[in-house]
């Protein structure tokens, strides 16, 4: 080992990451009383002792370490907080196990790994279980009570079954099984009835196996289930071991479980002992065992067969000979020659793979894989792991090595790695001067991924000729000025069809182009309104566009084309609206014509009206009845009109020639608008009774008015009329009036 | 000069400082005499933020309007053209450079100051006209919030509404997004974000974006703001399109409050000097500041109208009473105070003969008939009578050819009320509009059902009386004088927006689920954390402070709500607003319209 330990690491906190991964450690913990100057200290090394980083431990009691699946160190604290950290003690975020725990304190605590990602499992102070099986996705379980439990268990384990997470604990002789509802009482088949208190268990690494060690020296090995007792086994070693792992193959029949006391290891399945020299720790393996100490890291496992074979003394197995061969030629191609048939790429594959783990082995490198773990923890992870030591040209050369395609290899990782250049140089602002002028646009792209700024984003691709991404990322910020700008430059860029085509996709440009065009271009709009076969926007477009036609005939046949379009838009309205008001401008033309007199471009109303102001009363009815002008708004209109003119003549036959569809009190209110009372007083007696009162205070009748209001019993008529009475002139109204009002309160 | 921007809760003049600083700095920039380009549509809202003697201090000795041809001789040595940034801009600011005469000596400096924002798009406009290098300054002027009022902040964009919710362009609320950020950073990071409607959602997740695209810089100050409450004008279509019965809503409606200016008409402000009576009336219209800086305007402007009258004579008394005092002045002490109190007095004086005027000209029309029945109408739309068939005072003003614009707000309320009417009655009314105001209106038309003001009554079903006795819009007994609700604004209609801020803060919009989904558009909560250091500890009875953002426009009636909310006792929420422009039903719906004119044949 390259670390140089003063302490023992007895003394430390110690949690050592799966598929060789780094180690962490926390020193002077446990000594506060002794030394209450001295902080903790967290160090990080690699496998192979190489220190990575270390930090003053300032925060609460730690209680226990551990690793994530992805290389994140979890510092689980007494209060429940973890905190989670990368591999180079730099902090990432923290989280809590929640209330119970932080009231309770966390006794022990145990991290683990299942198909659902890592997990964290505590025993509280109230000898509670509280765990979660995802720390990613934080959904805390609190596990149900053990009944009875006075004191914490002596042994605990986390156990997968069938996606379900559960927990193993003993408590003297007695097994419970905590799932998610219930707890019950478990005994392992084949079990001495002698064998005595529990006073360590262990899971293996896959969560198939279970060993139990009792406080007689009692070893029971068997299947995580407890359906099935593989073997048992007595040590004869009564002191309860610090650690006990699993040592075995995945696909292997042997099982072997190794217990470390503090100077002794046992290897119990074949039983070999072996005497340490000094205190050491346990890491268990997919596929075997890391035995770490001060001065050396070692990997116990089960020899293969064939390595069997090739070293036993006096083997003549082939590969014991073509070693030998080996030896004599180094060649280690050497028996290819003598096989017929081998698939030559399962050689090169080999081949391949042990120069890539010789590569990581490196004790600079410190990541001692075997070739079981490699292939189960897959080439990309392997990489991601290079990446996260930040050992990009390592990561690099082995891309290239195994032609790893640029997306999955090399740009990723250099994108990792300029992320992190840039955000250590320039403390959080990535720069440009970076992103461009390498000649390597692809990564370069990737890069500016991580420019949170679209403003220097947007730019950045227009000038790599990302233009689509560019459009993409332009929306995305909601800077229209930049959407703009990479529009216009589309257009510029693309052929019409395509642009059009790109726009369709970006509804926000579409729109904002469509503005633009409305400005700068209007033929076009008609284009993108084609496109997307939108007839209404283009029977308006017509009709916008009729307007600036010089000419009449330009103008009807521009509103022709709108009319088409509102009929294919299925707008009956709109199509008959512009029927009649290419009606109206043709008619219009005729009497301008007719009377030289300006008509076009009049309103239907004030063409009427206009008609009527001259006089010409028959074409005023022939443009009513054509154009179906109701009623009641034709009557309006005429009386306006023969009042503006001053025909009161007119007006008086008109009013006879039919029922007033509007009443008589318009032509009062009109006439007196017109200041002519004489006419007005002619109508108000024809006024309906209801507004009979407010006809005659208009022509100034108060006496009739009175009268009116009186006779309605009114009292808010009677008051609005004495509102008009002055004193002097009306005196004699008045008094009629309060005295009607008078009797009508005593009633 | 700026006092009535500190006055309220949220002291506006930091934002106001803030932008005169910028200016400053930009001024001194180009060094040497200078005279300004403007864009017209820029000098109202600049006016806000400052005056000509700052532009002086800094050496502009000149002042011209954009438009197309020469620049005017002026012997300074920087032009500067202040713009927004827009195309049809940039064509004119390309024709004045373009025809500089290059012969002059000595020759003079071009420089942009684009407000709010510098454009790329622009700049590469002015590059292809060939012209951007002449620029030697590009900056730009983020002036997106301006401070009207203590209490009151508007983008003044006046197209922002039609831009939004006619033609999907997200400009302005680019802006707003800008301008609240610009907010935070004054006034710290805005805990809690609540909003209803599409652009609220849109303008929140770009205020998230843009925090995020700046993690270095940590906002370290104190929050002014507990809440902010982001609102789409379209969830609340009705409220611009009834008349406002405040003091300052109708003078909004009659005369048009332009960046807190009104013009009035002479005639009743003229000097009343005996023996002349009558004699010279001044032709030019009257123009008055409005704002809160002015205390008896501050008093009255957000009464309902029917309680202004006792309220000014009330004050006229007062001051009568004030000038009396004189006469029992009689130790050169006593007269020595008075004297100094004059000033303050004459001020007074003045103040109350101006709104004593203003009063008589809006009682004039108030009183008239036709205001009457028009009002009539509205309220009778409003609490729900006879929403679903044609109404005969609509046709009769038709039949008058009275405004159009009045027309349009009648009808789009009768839609309103009615969620949509029924086909038969909207053809009619759209056809005796065509007939009478001219087809060109049919774009116009079109527009207004875009917008959702008027539509066609699809799903059959009428939510608005449901939302109308939910939200209590309709209050029978209201109370002008002394108001004991918000409804008074409207004489007897509250505010559906007001409403929706009213409840958010008690008892919280959990309430009103059913209701808000009747509602366009999606209602959200979004949360800012807060470094643990800033957390408010709040005292017992402090208010909080919640800032309402109107997208599409606010009414003066609407504001006079929200301000009646914050006085409220046991309120215990006090409100700044904001908007992207301060409207009225004309000047919205005139927004709206499409402006056709017939070339000449």
């Amino acid at each position: 080992m390259e670390w140089s330990l003063k302490e023992d690491l007895r003394d430390c906190l110690v949690a050592a990451a799966p598929y060789g991964g780094p180690i962490a450690l926390l020193k002077n913990n446990a000594r506060k009383e002794k030394s209450p100057g001295v902080r903790p200290l967290l160090e990080i090394y690699s496998a192979s002792g190489l220190l990575l980083a270390s930090i003053p431990w300032k925060s609460g009691q730690l209680v226990q370490l551990g690793w994530t699946a992805s290389e994140d160190l979890l510092c689980i604290q007494e209060d429940g907080t973890i905190l989670v950290y990368n591999l180079f003690c730099e902090f990432k975020r923290h989280f809590s196990m929640g209330n119970e725990v932080l009231q309770n304190h966390v006794l022990e605590a145990k991290v683990f790994h299942t198909e659902y990602g890592t997990g964290v499992a505590i025993l509280t102070g109230a000898h509670r279980f509280s765990l979660t099986t995802n720390i990613d996705d934080l959904k805390l379980r609190r596990m149900p009570e053990v009944p009875g439990l006075q004191k914490p268990p002596s042994c605990w384990a986390v156990l997968s079954q069938d996606r379900v997470t559960i927990i193993l604990l003993a408590v003297g002789q007695d097994l419970y099984l905590l799932d998610n509802t219930s707890c019950s009482v478990v005994t392992p088949p084949g079990m001495s009835p002698s064998a005595g208190a529990y006073l360590q268990m262990a899971v293996s690494f896959n969560y198939r196996c279970l060993a139990l060690f009792t406080d007689t020296g009692y070893i029971w090995m068997g299947l995580a289930t407890l359906k099935e007792k593989l073997c048992e086994f007595n040590s004869s070693i009564r002191s309860p071991p610090k650690q006990m792992v699993w040592c075995m193959r995945p696909q292997s029949r042997q099982r072997a479980v190794v217990v470390a006391w503090d100077r002794q290891l046992m290897v119990v399945g074949n039983s070999t002992e072996f005497v340490l020299d000094e205190d050491s720790y346990l890491v268990p393996e997919l596929d075997g065992v890391r035995i770490l100490s001060r001065t050396s890291h070692e990997f116990l496992h089960e020899i293969p067969e064939a390595s069997q074979e090739i070293f036993k003394i006096a083997s003549m197995a082939p590969g014991a000979l073509l070693l030998e061969a080996q030896k004599e030629y180094e060649a280690a191609s050497f028996g290819k020659c003598f096989i017929d048939k081998f698939p030559a790429e399962s050689f090169v594959h080999m081949c391949q793979d042990l120069r890539v783990l010789n590569a990581i082995r490196d004790y600079q490198i410190g990541i001692p894989l075997t070739f079981t773990q490699y292939k189960r923890l897959t080439i990309e992870v392997l990489l991601d792991r290079l990446v996260l030591r930040r050992l990009y040209p390592l990561a690099i050369r082995i891309c290239e090595y195994l032609r790893l395609s640029e997306i999955q290899g090399v740009s990723r990782i250099l994108a990792h790695w300029a992320c992190y250049k840039v955000r250590r140089q320039l403390g959080g602002w990535p720069s440009r001067s970076l992103g461009w002028g390498w000649g390597r646009s692809g990564w370069a792209v990737v890069l500016l991924e991580y420019e949170p700024r679209s403003g220097e984003q947007v730019p950045l691709l227009l000038k790599m000729k990302r233009s689509k991404l560019a459009l993409s990322k332009a929306i995305e910020s909601g800077d229209t000025d930049l959407v703009y700008t990479v529009v216009l430059l589309l257009k510029n860029e693309l052929n019409r069809g395509t642009f059009f085509m790109t726009l369709q996709n970006q509804p926000v440009a579409l729109s904002l182009y469509r503005q633009f065009c409305k400005h700068q271009e209007r033929e076009t709009l008609k284009d993108l309104y084609n496109q997307d076969d939108n007839h209404q926007e283009l029977g308006n477009f017509h009709v916008h566009s009729s307007y600036s036609e010089k000419r009449i005939e330009g103008r009807v046949g521009a509103l022709q084309n709108a009319l088409d379009e509102y009929y294919k838009a299925k707008n009956e309205f709109a199509a008959k609206a512009t029927e009649d008001q290419i009606k109206l401008l043709r008619l219009q033309r005729h009497l301008q014509e007719d009377f030289d007199k300006p008509y076009l471009d009049l309103s239907l109303h004030d063409t009427v009206s206009n008609l009527i102001l001259d006089g010409h009363h028959k074409r005023a009815e022939q443009l009513y009845r054509e154009f179906k002008i109701p009623d009641k708004r034709y009557w309006w209109l005429k009386i306006s009109a023969l009042a503006n003119r001053g025909d009161w003549e007119e007006m008086e036959k008109f009013s006879k020639s039919k029922k007033s569809p509007i009443g008589y009190l318009p032509f009062v209110e009109i006439s007196v608008k017109h200041h002519n009372r004489y006419e007005a007083k002619k109508y108000a007696p024809r006024v309906t009774p209801e507004q009979r009162v407010k006809a005659f205070v208009l022509v100034g009748d108060l006496d009739q008015a009175a009268d009116a209001a009186i006779e309605h019993k009114n009292e808010t008529e009677m008051n609005f009329v004495l509102s008009k009475c002055t004193a002097s002139t009306d005196a004699a109204v008045a008094e009629k009036l309060n005295r009607a009002r008078a009797q009508l309160l005593k009633k | 000069m700026a006092a009535h921007l500190s006055s309220g809760r949220v002291n506006l003049t930091a934002l106001r400082e803030a932008g005169r600083r910028e200016l400053r700095e930009f001024l001194d920039k180009c060094a040497g005499s200078k005279a300004i380009v403007w864009d017209e549509y820029l000098t109202g809202p600049f006016g806000l933020i400052a005056q000509y003697s700052l532009l002086k201090e800094h050496e502009v000795e000149k002042m011209f309007t954009l438009k197309p041809g020469r620049l005017p001789q002026a012997d300074v040595k920087n032009i500067i053209f202040f713009v927004r940034p827009k195309l049809e801009l940039m064509d004119i600011i390309t024709d004045n450079v373009l025809r500089e005469d290059r012969g002059r000596s000595p020759q003079r400096d071009f420089h942009i100051l684009f407000v709010p924002r510098r454009s790329l798009l622009c700049e590469q406009w002015l590059k292809e006209q060939g012209v951007l290098g002449s620029f030697i300054h590009r900056e730009q002027y983020s002036l997106d919030l301006i401070p009207f009022d203590g209490d009151l902040l508007s983008m003044e964009s006046e197209s922002a509404f039609k831009e939004c919710y006619l033609e999907s362009d997200q400009t302005s609320l680019y802006h707003a997004a800008k301008g609240l950020m610009t907010l935070q950073a004054l006034y710290g990071t805005i805990p809690q974000i609540f909003g209803k409607g599409e652009c609220a959602r849109h303008v929140a997740n770009m205020m998230i974006r843009m925090k995020r695209e700046f993690p270095g810089s940590q906002n370290s100050i104190f929050p002014v703001f507990d809440t902010l409450l982001l609102l789409d004008r379209n969830v609340d279509l009705l409220t611009p399109l009834a008349t406002q019965l405040t003091y300052e809503g109708l003078i909004d409606e009659i005369y048009g409050i332009q960046n807190t200016y009104v013009k009035l008409p002479p005639e009743k402000f003229a000097p009343k000097k005996q023996g002349e009576g009558g004699k010279d009336l001044p032709t030019e219209p009257k123009k008055l500041q409005l704002n809160s800086a002015e205390e008896l305007y501050a008093e009255i402007r957000d009464k309902n109208f029917n309680a202004v009258g006792s309220v000014l004579s009330k004050k006229a008394k007062i001051i009568s009473a004030a000038f009396e005092e004189r006469h029992h002045a009689k130790t050169v002490g006593e007269i020595k105070q008075f004297v100094s109190q004059l000033p303050h007095m004459q001020a007074a004086r003045s103040s109350l003969a101006n709104h004593t005027s203003i009063a008589e000209l809006i009682k004039d029309i108030t009183t008239s008939e036709d205001f009457f029945d028009n009002l009539t109408v509205e309220q009778e739309f409003m609490s729900g009578i006879d929403t679903d068939k044609v109404n005969n005072y609509i046709e009769d003003c038709i039949a008058q050819k009275h405004p159009l614009i009045k027309i349009l707000r009648l009808v789009c309320l009768q839609s309103v009320c009615n969620s949509g009417l029924k086909q038969k009655v909207l053809d009619h009314y759209k056809r005796e509009i065509l007939q009478t105001y001219g087809y060109e209106h049919i774009l116009t038309l079109n527009n207004l059902e875009k917008a959702g003001l008027l539509k066609p009554q699809t799903s059959g079903r009428n939510n608005y009386p449901t939302i109308r006795k939910t939200l209590r819009l309709w209050m029978d007994d209201v109370n002008e004088q002394n108001p004991n609700d918000i409804s008074y604004v409207y004489s007897g209609y509250a505010p559906l927006s007001v409403r929706l801020a009213q409840l958010l803060a008690r008892p919280g919009w959990r309430s009103i689920e059913e209701v808000l989904k009747m509602l366009p558009g999606p209602h959200f909560e979004e949360r800012q954390q807060l470094p643990t250091g800033l957390q408010k500890k709040r005292q017992h009875g402090e208010n909080r402070v919640t800032l309402v953002f109107f997208l599409g426009g606010v009414t003066y009636a609407e504001i006079a709500a929200l301000r009646f909310l914050s006085q409220m006792e046991d309120g215990g929420t006090e409100y700044i607003i904001a908007t992207t422009k301060l409207i009225n039903g004309t000047s919205w719906i005139k927004s709206l319209m499409e402006k056709l004119e017939p070339a000449p044949f």
